[in-house]
């Protein structure tokens, strides 16, 4: 039995966890609702997480889903702006590579599309290439070409978005069909997870820090079985949905060892719950100032919000699930 | 980061699969639960079964005559025997799980020598005696006396939630022998045979109907001080070591039970008629379940995880209390997602068709899942109590004032 993160995977995860501490801090992804800061992405994709996976020789790092998990929790975990899924995608070696993306050169943003849905495009002002999924597949536009308006308040602060109203007609080109379609979901969907586990993790360590150092009635309010017991919960949420992120995303590898699409759903289902409940709570624990915008919390329960609308949702999990029973 | 067996785990898979296979469709239909002699004879007898084909204390030393595996092939070997349907440990579960392995940690040769190869084999049966109607989460605050006469000590008091009381030899009983020192500093740990006049134990009737354990009265019970494991006044601290055992992966036969469950709970629900269609249409209900199943998921990943970790020597206290804790409270959800389906036909605890003209259903089981969940969150340290360990030993938080 080994399924836990070896010792690559821990320098792997201590190596990102420092690099976002470093250039990520919250003010930086609290400036990143007014676009991108293309330096800072570049040097991110410099690390090499978005080509993680792709092999060696196509100038990869040749890891595997399980690494890229442990890599995108720290991404969800520091709130790193841009768009980190669709970059991973993107860079791929086979169908569906965008030029430039794993290097940070071109940033390329994702939007799934369904008829009647808002076709909300996060980080447009930034982005060079706009891709679209559906069940049909993947297309990809020109950002510069595709007619849209800045949303003038999104719900997160921290991911500018664009209403287009239409795409152009053949405009697009087509990256690749239904089956490429099927990938990105899959493997977006666990990415995604991924970061949520990061945020119901941060949520925690915030409001533990917040409730050990917080006095009232001359005691820190953690010592209140009222508020430790909230935390304790937060923990233990985020401990069951990283192991079965863990267990998606190493089933997603090596297919062998059960089923991808019932293992990658069931992370995504407590990925996406422990994240929402745990910033919630998050902002419980820092009662007043936690409804503050000054305060930090609610950029956590905000992207958490963003996430459950990406390649998935509670609910769509929750349901993918029960359809493996 | 992987879930596949190691090399040494499926060779260990295979050669425990094939035993099952041959081994547990020869077994007799399992015993009414009321009958506790049957249901002692039926557990001890697969306890000697697996003693004779070299599965007994899977994860004991070999030096105390286990079979000395890793945590992993621990876990194979759960698994495996949840696959098979095989007899749960049973009447087994303080002597397996609590008493042998406290007394491997903390018992004299003598001690090691009279009591490890009888559990082993089937021959006797523990039961624990440690809360009290006045000492349940605070245990430590436990009255039983012990006052020593000679080689004796004579042990006056009452314990509660004393389960396999009713067929048991021996009990782990926890004694205060300083009613002067701090709580924790007072209490000795003793093995106590089911013999000795004094005792009389009143079986509970409980929630499910069952009497699943008991109350033992004491009354002047003597007990040789050769039968005390540690040193007088150390009992707690022995203690400790027996629920660290409790908290590890006693729980995993149960939860692959559980998964068993909402697997047949799925077939109900496809075939459990509403006024139209089945309760499977219910995108509600359906979504539920879902989440259910992707929890139980989740724990077994965690449990994968807490095994790697025992098996590189991490014993985890976040990972065995997070499990405890999640895993009761999927095991509320369970049971009541349970009731929702089987509507009318979850009012009773017997098997009941569930569609027109037919045959009864394993709805019963379904039934006292659910209330078999209130156990869950109450026993072992109840949820409240896990949560105050995961804050104050895991997160770093204060302690209560206590």
């Amino acid at each position: 039995m080994d399924f836990d993160l070896d010792d690559d995977q821990l320098a792997l995860r201590d190596m990102v966890r420092r690099f976002c501490a470093d250039r990520f801090p919250l003010d930086v992804v609290r400036a990143a609702g007014d676009g991108l800061d293309r330096d800072r992405w570049r040097e991110l994709a410099g690390l090499g997480v978005f080509a993680l996976t792709r092999p060696e020789a196509a100038g990869g790092a040749g890891l595997s889903l399980a690494d890229a998990a442990v890599v995108f929790e720290e991404l969800g975990r520091a709130l790193a702006p841009g768009p980190v899924v669709a970059s991973f995608l993107a860079a791929g070696a086979g169908d569906g590579a965008v030029d430039g993306v794993a290097e940070g050169e071109v940033v390329a943003t994702l939007v799934e599309r369904w008829p009647g849905r808002p076709l909300l495009v996060e980080h447009a002002e930034s982005a060079d290439v706009v891709l679209v999924l559906d069940d049909d597949g993947v297309t990809a536009f020109d950002a510069a070409g595709l007619a849209g308006r800045a949303v003038a308040e999104p719900l997160d602060p921290t991911t500018p978005l664009a209403l287009v109203d239409e795409l152009p007609d053949g405009g697009g080109r087509s990256l690749g069909g239904p089956e490429l379609a099927r990938e990105w979901r899959r493997t977006g969907s666990l990415l995604t997870a991924a970061l949520l586990v990061g945020i119901a993790g941060a949520t925690t360590d915030l409001a533990v820090a917040y409730a050990k150092d917080r006095r009232q009635f001359g005691r820190p309010i953690g010592s209140f079985q009222a508020v430790k017991h909230i935390l304790a919960d937060m923990f233990a949420r985020a401990e069951v949905a990283r192991a079965a992120v863990h267990a998606g995303a190493v089933t997603a590898d090596r297919p062998e060892v059960g089923d991808p699409d019932r293992a990658v759903a069931a992370g995504r289902a407590l990925a996406g719950r422990a994240a929402h409940d745990n910033a919630k709570a998050c902002i419980q624990v820092h009662g007043g100032i936690g409804f503050t915008w000054e305060a930090d919390p609610h950029l956590f329960l905000k992207r958490t919000l963003l996430h459950d609308t990406q390649l998935g949702s509670v609910d769509e999990a929750a349901e993918a699930v029960a359809a493996t029973l | 980061m992987e879930l596949r067996d190691s090399p040494a785990e499926a060779a260990f898979r295979q050669e425990v699969r094939a035993w099952l296979n041959d081994t547990v469709p020869t077994l007799p239909d399992k015993p009414d639960p009321t009958d506790w002699p049957a249901r002692r004879a039926y557990d001890t007898r697969w306890q000697a079964m697996l003693y004779e084909a070299g599965y007994a204390g899977v994860n004991w030393p070999k030096e105390y005559g286990g079979l000395g595996a890793t945590p992993g092939e621990h876990l194979v070997f759960l698994e495996e025997s949840a696959r098979a349907g095989a007899p749960d440990v049973g009447v087994n579960f303080v002597g397996l799980l609590h008493g042998g392995p406290t007394l491997i940690l903390e018992g004299r040769p003598d001690q090691q020598a009279e009591h490890l190869p009888r559990i082993l084999r089937g021959e006797t049966v523990w039961c624990q005696g440690f809360s009290e109607p006045e000492a349940g989460s605070d245990l430590a605050s436990l009255r039983t006396r012990a006052v020593r006469d000679g080689d004796d000590y004579v042990v006056t008091g009452q314990k509660i939630w004393t389960s396999f009381a009713m067929v048991a030899d021996y009990c782990e009983l926890l004694v205060r022998t300083d009613p002067d020192a701090p709580k924790h500093r007072g209490i000795s740990w003793l093995i106590m045979p089911m013999d000795a006049p004094g005792i009389e134990v009143r079986p509970l009737r409980t929630v499910e109907g069952t009497e699943e354990f008991a109350e033992l009265f004491l009354d002047e019970v003597r007990i040789p001080v050769a039968n005390r494991v540690g040193e007088e006044n150390d009992g707690w601290r022995v203690a400790q070591t027996t629920f660290s055992f409790e908290r590890g992966t006693s729980l995993v036969s149960e939860m692959l039970d559980a998964m068993g469950l909402v697997a047949d709970l799925t077939r109900l629900a496809r075939r459990v008629t509403r006024r139209s269609g089945t309760a499977w249409d219910d995108a509600g209900l359906r979504r539920e379940v879902g989440m259910v199943a992707a929890e139980l998921d989740g724990l077994w990943a965690l449990t994968k995880r807490n095994v790697t970790q025992a098996g590189r020597g991490a014993l985890s206290v976040a990972g065995g209390s997070a499990f405890k804790l999640v895993y009761a409270d999927v095991l509320h959800r369970l049971g009541d997602l349970a009731v929702r389906i089987l509507d009318r036909a979850s009012l009773s605890l017997e098997d009941l068709p569930v569609t027109a003209g037919g045959a009864p259903e394993r709805t019963g089981a379904q039934v006292h899942s659910d209330l078999h969940a209130l156990a869950m969150s109450i026993a072992a340290g109840t949820s409240q109590i896990q949560r105050n360990i995961l804050a104050e030993k895991v997160l770093g938080l204060p302690r209560e004032p206590r």
